[in-house]
Parts: C-alpha cells; sequence; structure tokens
C-alpha cells in the first residue's frame, strides 16, 4: 500500500511541472528548490511552471519492470531534458525504434501507476515525440 | 591516526541460499572470519553491518542488534552497527570499522555485509533494489535499477567508441574468473554469444549484462598493525579508505556516463595512499552492470575515458593480464548479495595479498584496491590495501 | 451572451477495425459494417483512462484561446467510465489545468448525454452570474462487452467546452431537454459491462428523445431545419444520427462535417461534443448548429448553437489545438489481442 500523502504532496509537480527559477542567476530547478545551491541566501526563488518541452538525452527500453509496471512492459524510458536545463526521468509514449537522442518532445497527462485495484490511480506526465 | 590491519576473513558461498535465512549467512561468515582471525569473541570492541534492505526482504529492521545477538555476542554487549549505502553498504560498513580501529577509539572491530534476497519473489526483489535510486523521480516513473544503468550504457555508447561485443567481454571475462572462485554463484565459463543471445532487460542490457539475485554474507576482522601480528603471519595493511557520494538520481548528474563520485573516491584514496593507479596490482570494482565495470576503471583513473571497452576486450584486465579486474567473478559471476558485495571484495583482495587465490591467484599481488557503489553512483567507497 | 469561449477534443491515437473484432467472433464483418455504417473506432493506449483524456481535451480548449485558468469556475465530467466510483474525475482535471482550489466540480453520468448536461448546468452558473467561466467535458472509454453489438462501436475520446459571457466563438441561445426513465441500456453498480434491451434502444430511446427535444427546441425557437447550416446528432452508430436527422428534416449535407463515427466508433459522452468540435473546426462567423445528445436511461438535451465572429478574430486560435480531423489522423491499428490488453479485458492474476 503507497502513500497517498506521498503522491499527493507532488501533484503540481506530476501533473503540471511547477518547478522554481532563482531569478537572481537565472537558473530553473526541477524540482522545485527553496534555495538556490549557486546565490544560497542571495538568491530570489519564484515558482515557474515548465512548459514541458525538451529533448531527449538518453534512454532505455524497459522489459522487467518492478511489479507496479509489470503490465505497462515494453516502454520506454529516458533522461529528458528541458529547455530550460533542469533534467528528468520520464516515460516516453513512443515505440521502442523511434526514440533518438536528442528527439525534441512535449509533455502528455497519463496514469503513471495504481496503487491495486482498490487504491489510488497516479497521474503524471509522460512525453511524446514532437514533430514541430 | 594508527595503521589499520585485516587479521581475518570470511565469507558464505554466494547463491540462491534456500536452506540459509539471513541470520545463518551471518553467523556463518562471522564464524569464518573469526576463525581465519583465530580469535574467538570477547576480543571484539564493536561490529560493522552493511545491509540494505532486511526490512523490504525479510521484514526486519534493528540489523545491528540482531546481529550482535546471533554472533552470542549481545551477552558481551558490544557495539554493533548497520550502515546502509544501497549497494555501497559493505564499504561503508568496511570504512566505519577502519575509522573505528584507526582513530583508536577501538581495536578489534569486525567489519560484515549480508543481505538475503530470495525470501521475496522477483517482483518485489526488484521494487526494493529500486530503492537505490530516487523514489520520487525515478522510480515513480518507472525506472529501474537496469533501467538506469541502460540509459548510461545508451548515453556512453552514444559518445565513446564501445562496441556491444566489447562490452560483453566484461561479463565473459568475468565468468572466467568465477569458475574459478569455490565461492562464486555461477562456475560456467560464458562466450560472447551467451551475453548477446540472452534475453533483452532493459535494452541494450541484456540478463548476461546484470548481477544476479543473491544471498551470501561476508566479514573481516580488523586490528591496529601493531597487534596484527599477534594473530596472523599475513596481516594486510589497510592503505587508504575514501568515501564519496554524489546525486541520487542519475538525470542530477554532471555527466551521465562518469560516476563523479567514484572520481572523488579514487582521488581521495590514491593520495591518502601516496599512490597511483599504476602502483595497483589488481582491483575489484563494481560490476552490477557491464557497463558499470567499464565506467569504472575509467573513473579511478586507470585508463582514458574512451579506452576500457578497448583494454577489456584486448585483454588488459584478464586474469592473466597487466591490471586483472574482478578475479572473484565480479557481481556478476560471483553474485551480489547487495550488503555483503564490499565485504567480499576486501575478503578477495586480501586472499590475493596473502597468496591464497588458488586458481585465479595474480602473481606478485601486492596491492589491491577495492571499490563500491551505491544506487547508480551516489555513494562510492575505495579502499586500497597491501602486503 | 452566454455561449461556448473556446472547445478542444481529444482522441487516443490506435484503432481496431470491425472486420478485426468480427474476425474473432465469426461474424460478418460486411453485416456489421453494412448495419452499423461503422468500420473501426478508437482504443485508448494502457496509460490512458477518462481522466486523462478530459485533461488532454481541456488543456486543447485551453491551448486555442488565453484564459486565466484562476477564472474557471466550475469543472464538470461527464462519463460512463469515471475511474472512480467515488471521487471525482473534474477534481484531477481541474488541478491539471490549474483552475483549483477556487472552484465548484462534480462528476456526471447520464449514459451519452452527460457530457451535454454538464454544458446545461454551466450555461446556467454562468448566465446566473455565479461564475465567469465553466468547463464542461464529456471523455469515456466506453467499454463493450466481448461478442456483443456493442464491442464494435465501443471507443474512446473526449472533448472540452468552455462555456462563458466574455466574447464567446458560438453564443448558446437556447437548450430544452426531454427525460423520461426508460430502461433501454444500463449498468448496475458493480457490473464491468453494460447491458441494453436490443431493439428497444431504437425508436423507445434513442428516437424518442432527439425527436422529443429537438422537436421542443424548434418549437420554443421558432427555427426549423433549413434555418441551420449545421446539425450533430449522438452517434451510437452511423445510421441512427443519419435517420434522425432525415426525420427531423436535416439534410446529409448539414450533419456530413459532425459524423465522425464510422472511424471513430461512439465515444459515449464524447460522442455528441466530438461531433460538435468536428463542426466547428471548420465553422464560419455566422454559422448556426443544430445539436442534440442522447444518452439512455433516457434523456436528449438539444441546442440551439450561433457561431460569432470570434472564432476568426485573434484572440482565438483554432489551430493552437489539434482539429478533430487531425486527432483521427494517422491511427496506429491494434489486432483483438492487443485491444484486449489495452482495454483490461484480459483476466490478470492479481
Amino acid at each position: 500500500m503507497s502513500s497517498v500523502a506521498r503522491f499527493w504532496r507532488k501533484i503540481p509537480q506530476r501533473y503540471n511541472l511547477v518547478g522554481t527559477k532563482c531569478t537572481t542567476c537565472g537558473r530553473y530547478f526541477f524540482p522545485p528548490r527553496s534555495l538556490c545551491p549557486d546565490c544560497r541566501r542571495a538568491g530570489k526563488i519564484q515558482e515557474y511552471r515548465f512548459p514541458g518541452s525538451g529533448k531527449v538525452v538518453t534512454y532505455t527500453v524497459i522489459r522487467t519492470a518492478s511489479e507496479q509496471f509489470e503490465q505497462m512492459t515494453p516502454y520506454v524510458l529516458a533522461i529528458v531534458q528541458f529547455d530550460e536545463g533542469p533534467r528528468l526521468t520520464a516515460q516516453l509514449v513512443c515505440r521502442s525504434d523511434e526514440v533518438r537522442i536528442g528527439m525534441r518532445v512535449r509533455p502528455v497527462f497519463r496514469r503513471i501507476s495504481a496503487d491495486g485495484e482498490s487504491g489510488v490511480i497516479h497521474y503524471g506526465t509522460k512525453f511524446v515525440p514532437d514533430g514541430q | 591516526m594508527r595503521d589499520v590491519a585485516v587479521i581475518g576473513i570470511g565469507c558464505t558461498p554466494f547463491g540462491e541460499k534456500w536452506g540459509s535465512s539471513f541470520r545463518d549467512l551471518f553467523v556463518q561468515a562471522g564464524t569464518l572470519a573469526l576463525e581465519d582471525a583465530g580469535i574467538s569473541g570477547e576480543e571484539i570492541g564493536a561490529m560493522y553491518v552493511g545491509n540494505m534492505s532486511a526490512g523490504r526482504f525479510i521484514e526486519q529492521e534493528h540489523i545491528g542488534a540482531l546481529i550482535a545477538d546471533y554472533s552470542g555476542l549481545a551477552t558481551g554487549h558490544i557495539a554493533s552497527t548497520r550502515v546502509e549505502a544501497a549497494c555501497a553498504s559493505g564499504g561503508l560498513s568496511f570504512r566505519q570499522a577502519f575509522i573505528a580501529v584507526a582513530s583508536g577509539i577501538e581495536d578489534i572491530v569486525v567489519a560484515a555485509g549480508v543481505e538475503k534476497m530470495t525470501d521475496v519473489g522477483a517482483g518485489a526483489s526488484v521494487d526494493a533494489l529500486a530503492g537505490a535510486a530516487d523514489r520520487e523521480w525515478e522510480g515513480f516513473v518507472g525506472a529501474t535499477f537496469p533501467g538506469l544503468y541502460a540509459m548510461i550504457a545508451t548515453d556512453y555508447m552514444n559518445r565513446y567508441p564501445l562496441t556491444r561485443e566489447q562490452l560483453a567481454q566484461v561479463a565473459v571475462k568475468n565468468h572466467y574468473n568465477g569458475a574459478r572462485n569455490p565461492i562464486a554463484q555461477f562456475s560456467q565459463e560464458i562466450t560472447i554469444e551467451t551475453v548477446l543471445s540472452s534475453s533483452l532487460v532493459a535494452d541494450p542490457l541484456r540478463l548476461f549484462d546484470c548481477s544476479p539475485i543473491t544471498d551470501g554474507a561476508a566479514a573481516v576482522v580488523l586490528a591496529p598493525l601493531e597487534q596484527a601480528r599477534e594473530y596472523t603471519d599475513t596481516p594486510v595493511r589497510v592503505l587508504a579508505s575514501a568515501q564519496a557520494s554524489d546525486t541520487i538520481a542519475l538525470h542530477d548528474r554532471r555527466d551521465i556516463s562518469t560516476l563523479d563520485a567514484t572520481v572523488a573516491a579514487g582521488r581521495r584514496a590514491f593520495s591518502m595512499a601516496g599512490l597511483s593507479p599504476r602502483d595497483i596490482d589488481l582491483v575489484e570494482v563494481h560490476d552490477c552492470f557491464t557497463i558499470a565495470e567499464i565506467c569504472a576503471i575509467e573513473d579511478l583513473g586507470f585508463c582514458r575515458k574512451d579506452e576500457a571497452g578497448k583494454l577489456t576486450w584486448e585483454g588488459v584486465t584478464a586474469l592473466d593480464g597487466d591490471l586483472p579486474v574482478n578475479t572473484s567473478g565480479g557481481l556478476k559471476a560471483c553474485g551480489h548479495p547487495v550488503g555483503a558485495t564490499g565485504i567480499k571484495q576486501v575478503c578477495e583482495i586480501v586472499s590475493q595479498l596473502r597468496g591464497e587465490a588458488g586458481k585465479r591467484q595474480v602473481d606478485g599481488a601486492r596491492v589491491g584496491m577495492t571499490h563500491n557503489v551505491g544506487g547508480t553512483g551516489a555513494t562510492v567507497a575505495v579502499h586500497v590495501l597491501g602486503v | 451572451m452566454v455561449g461556448i469561449i473556446t472547445y478542444g477534443a481529444y482522441i487516443p491515437r490506435f484503432r481496431i477495425k470491425v472486420e478485426e473484432i468480427a474476425r474473432v467472433w465469426g461474424a460478418n464483418p460486411d453485416d456489421i459494417r453494412g448495419g452499423l455504417g461503422v468500420h473501426s473506432k478508437s482504443v485508448p493506449d494502457m496509460d490512458e483512462d477518462t481522466a486523462t483524456i478530459a485533461v488532454e481535451a481541456a488543456r486543447n480548449a485551453l491551448r486555442r484561446r488565453e484564459i486565466d485558468p484562476s477564472e474557471i469556475g466550475a469543472v464538470y465530467v461527464g462519463s460512463e467510465s469515471h475511474p472512480y466510483a467515488v471521487k471525482p474525475t473534474a477534481c484531477t482535471v481541474g488541478e491539471a489545468i490549474e483552475a483549483t482550489p477556487v472552484m465548484t466540480a462534480a462528476d456526471y453520468e447520464f449514459a451519452c448525454k452527460a457530457g451535454t448536461a454538464a454544458i446545461q448546468t454551466c450555461m446556467g452558473l454562468v448566465a446566473s452570474g455565479m461564475i465567469r467561466y465553466g468547463l464542461a467535458i464529456g471523455s469515456d472509454v466506453a467499454q463493450g462487452a466481448p461478442s456483443d453489438a456493442l464491442e464494435y462501436t465501443a471507443a474512446a475520446g473526449g472533448a472540452a467546452i468552455l462555456i462563458g459571457a466574455d466574447d464567446p466563438v458560438a453564443i448558446i441561445h437556447r437548450t430544452c431537454s426531454f427525460t423520461t426513465d426508460t430502461p433501454d441500456f444500463w449498468r448496475r453498480e458493480g457490473q464491468g459491462y453494460p447491458r441494453h434491451g436490443g431493439r428497444f434502444t431504437g425508436e423507445p430511446g434513442y428516437f424518442r428523445h432527439i425527436e422529443g427535444a429537438s422537436r421542443l427546441l424548434m418549437e420554443k425557437t421558432g427555427k426549423g431545419p433549413k434555418d441551420y447550416t449545421y446539425a450533430v446528432f449522438h452517434q451510437p452508430n452511423a445510421k441512427f444520427p443519419q435517420r434522425v436527422a432525415k426525420v427531423l428534416g436535416f439534410s446529409p449535407n448539414q450533419i456530413k462535417p459532425g459524423l465522425v463515427v464510422p472511424v471513430l466508433g461512439n465515444t459515449y459522452s464524447g460522442s455528441s461534443m466530438i461531433g460538435l468540435a468536428a463542426t466547428l473546426d471548420q465553422a464560419k462567423p455566422g454559422d448556426t448548429i443544430f445539436m442534440a445528445s442522447f444518452g439512455s436511461g433516457a434523456g436528449s438535451d438539444a441546442f440551439d448553437i450561433e457561431v460569432t465572429d470570434a472564432i476568426e478574430s485573434d484572440t482565438f486560435s483554432r489551430s493552437a489545438a489539434p482539429s478533430v480531423a487531425a486527432l483521427l489522423e494517422d491511427p496506429i491499428y491494434v489486432d483483438y489481442a492487443q485491444y484486449a490488453r489495452h482495454k483490461g479485458k484480459i483476466v490478470m492474476q492479481k
């Protein structure tokens, strides 16, 4: 049984890619940081919602997954880099032979997992190849 | 600070040990180490036990106390501590023991590691191991441990000239060595074909690129060098102990194909020992996946960032090469009971430096190194031992 | 004037052909295609459900017009396949479009017309001044029991309509409903698949209620079929909307742009709303649209809609989100086994 609160706490990040930006040095953070590691106390932190466009840095195709994801295999997992700089790990919705390093992607809203048949459904963001 | 030596070692056979419980494994390794050191137990001042996830595998926490109890040392009320850093738990356990003795606070200290992984099903195992990575930002979205290392492999192979065959050779070499190690989980030699025809786990990594699920335990006994000769004729000195950390999530690393924590720990270790890579006669690196060995050899400074594949292919890291890597069989062939691996690595180096490594003995081995990694590189422990 | 501020649709990329389903059950595909006028239907991806479809449709709507989501005062999602029996899809949508927390929300069920019921509710809330914008969504991942007639058409998709009074792209002049207690098609709590009354779903169900609501609307507005550029009817198959259009006096050309069921299938709560979206995709200022939804149980909501200049103004960008035609392009066809896997029809070890 997974934690209800742990998932809920991160909904702004999972649904809407809400991070932060240090307006002092211009660095972006995802997940959000309330303290800029470069500017430290001198950094002014603001909420920033990433539009989610970015590119694939590296990837793999998961064929053996943990229990929660068993039914989804094979699926593409990648490290995506937002245009603003931060990176995150995410599933790609595409064929395993479609993915390329450097491929442009955009975010979509999908069902990530569920806590069994009767538990909470975890929604979040995956990425699809962005033709344009 | 005083010099520290290893005076005893012990390893259980590694593998799927259905008949052995977590407690059985530990006691077995501990007993072997104590016998090897020629001590009975009352001499022990403290114990450190590396264990990643007894809570997830056997629903047991409070491992320090459990181990002291089952070692028969609880009645002596020794200080017993569990150390956790995912797959680097063993390496950190060794470092903590080293610090206890080097500082003068303790004299005889046991550093051990144990993991009992087969009491749960494969799915639960994969999920427990994913705790070595970033649960919130990697595990939650469906990343698995092999998946993360596979992404390192994809990035590496996109930037450096590593072929799929060279990568497979890592596993072939380690199986060759493992076949000569009586405690190894796998005793069969394999070929490149075995690796390349095994099923894909997370592209491009196949089954034979991945270390297995293993039960096992290992233990070593440490003493101040000045007292070591009271216990053994073959004390092995700890020349350096180093530890480093890095971001837990792979996506937050400076460079996906370089484990900066390995680079940092390696440099610290060489500096402490006053040595450089060419002084090392053999090294046990953390080959949880074949790509990890490639990166380790480079990141420790044994060669340039794009050379490890070629060196492996050319046999430089083979048992009879210039720099034997993973004479124990590595994690791949010897097995990887997570918390025990870091201690097993020490046992292997000590064996080799004592000239007791039998069919896999490296001639003239005088200085050895161990490299133990937690997660995808968030913790690294490096030790140098010598005679 | 209350109307449609913006709209959006979402259709999953996968499709299964009628002949593939027929192959598995030993039915004659020509008979099915001929009888229903449907060639294929949409299939959700394994990680798509009513909520994800609703969010994508809503996000598509918001891409077309600059709206401050915090001004959305209500979100209603109509569906027969809400992911939770208790815990509204509307809350997930509200969160995903950043309309929370200052808003009201609820989920609706009224078979295939739950989405249009949401439109009516939003119209009332806007007209009364209670809210500035209301979001009405019809979204479904419809389930048809294996080998049942409905399996050939039960599809996945959704549309989102934002209702407001500030410069709508289409004014909704009037809405009328015709509702009775008619057991033509139903699903009991806890059951996986719906059941239906066979041919009873026709005259006493679909036709009686659509004709009822439509005639009522025409009476109230004093307008007839010739006064409309387009007409959109609920599309459980291609035959029913074609027949009811004819009965009411609409021409095949009037219903053509909105008739997407032949390749899409029946998206249940999304059905008439996706038809409306497809019609709006190519509508011009001044065009008028007659829409009548139908939901089993049973009822029909009819709407008198007029497209305004705003649809071609700078404030609205139709091309900022995919049209229904674009969403229907480039499908990925699956076989029955893949389809069954996607739809969760294969019994897995729990």
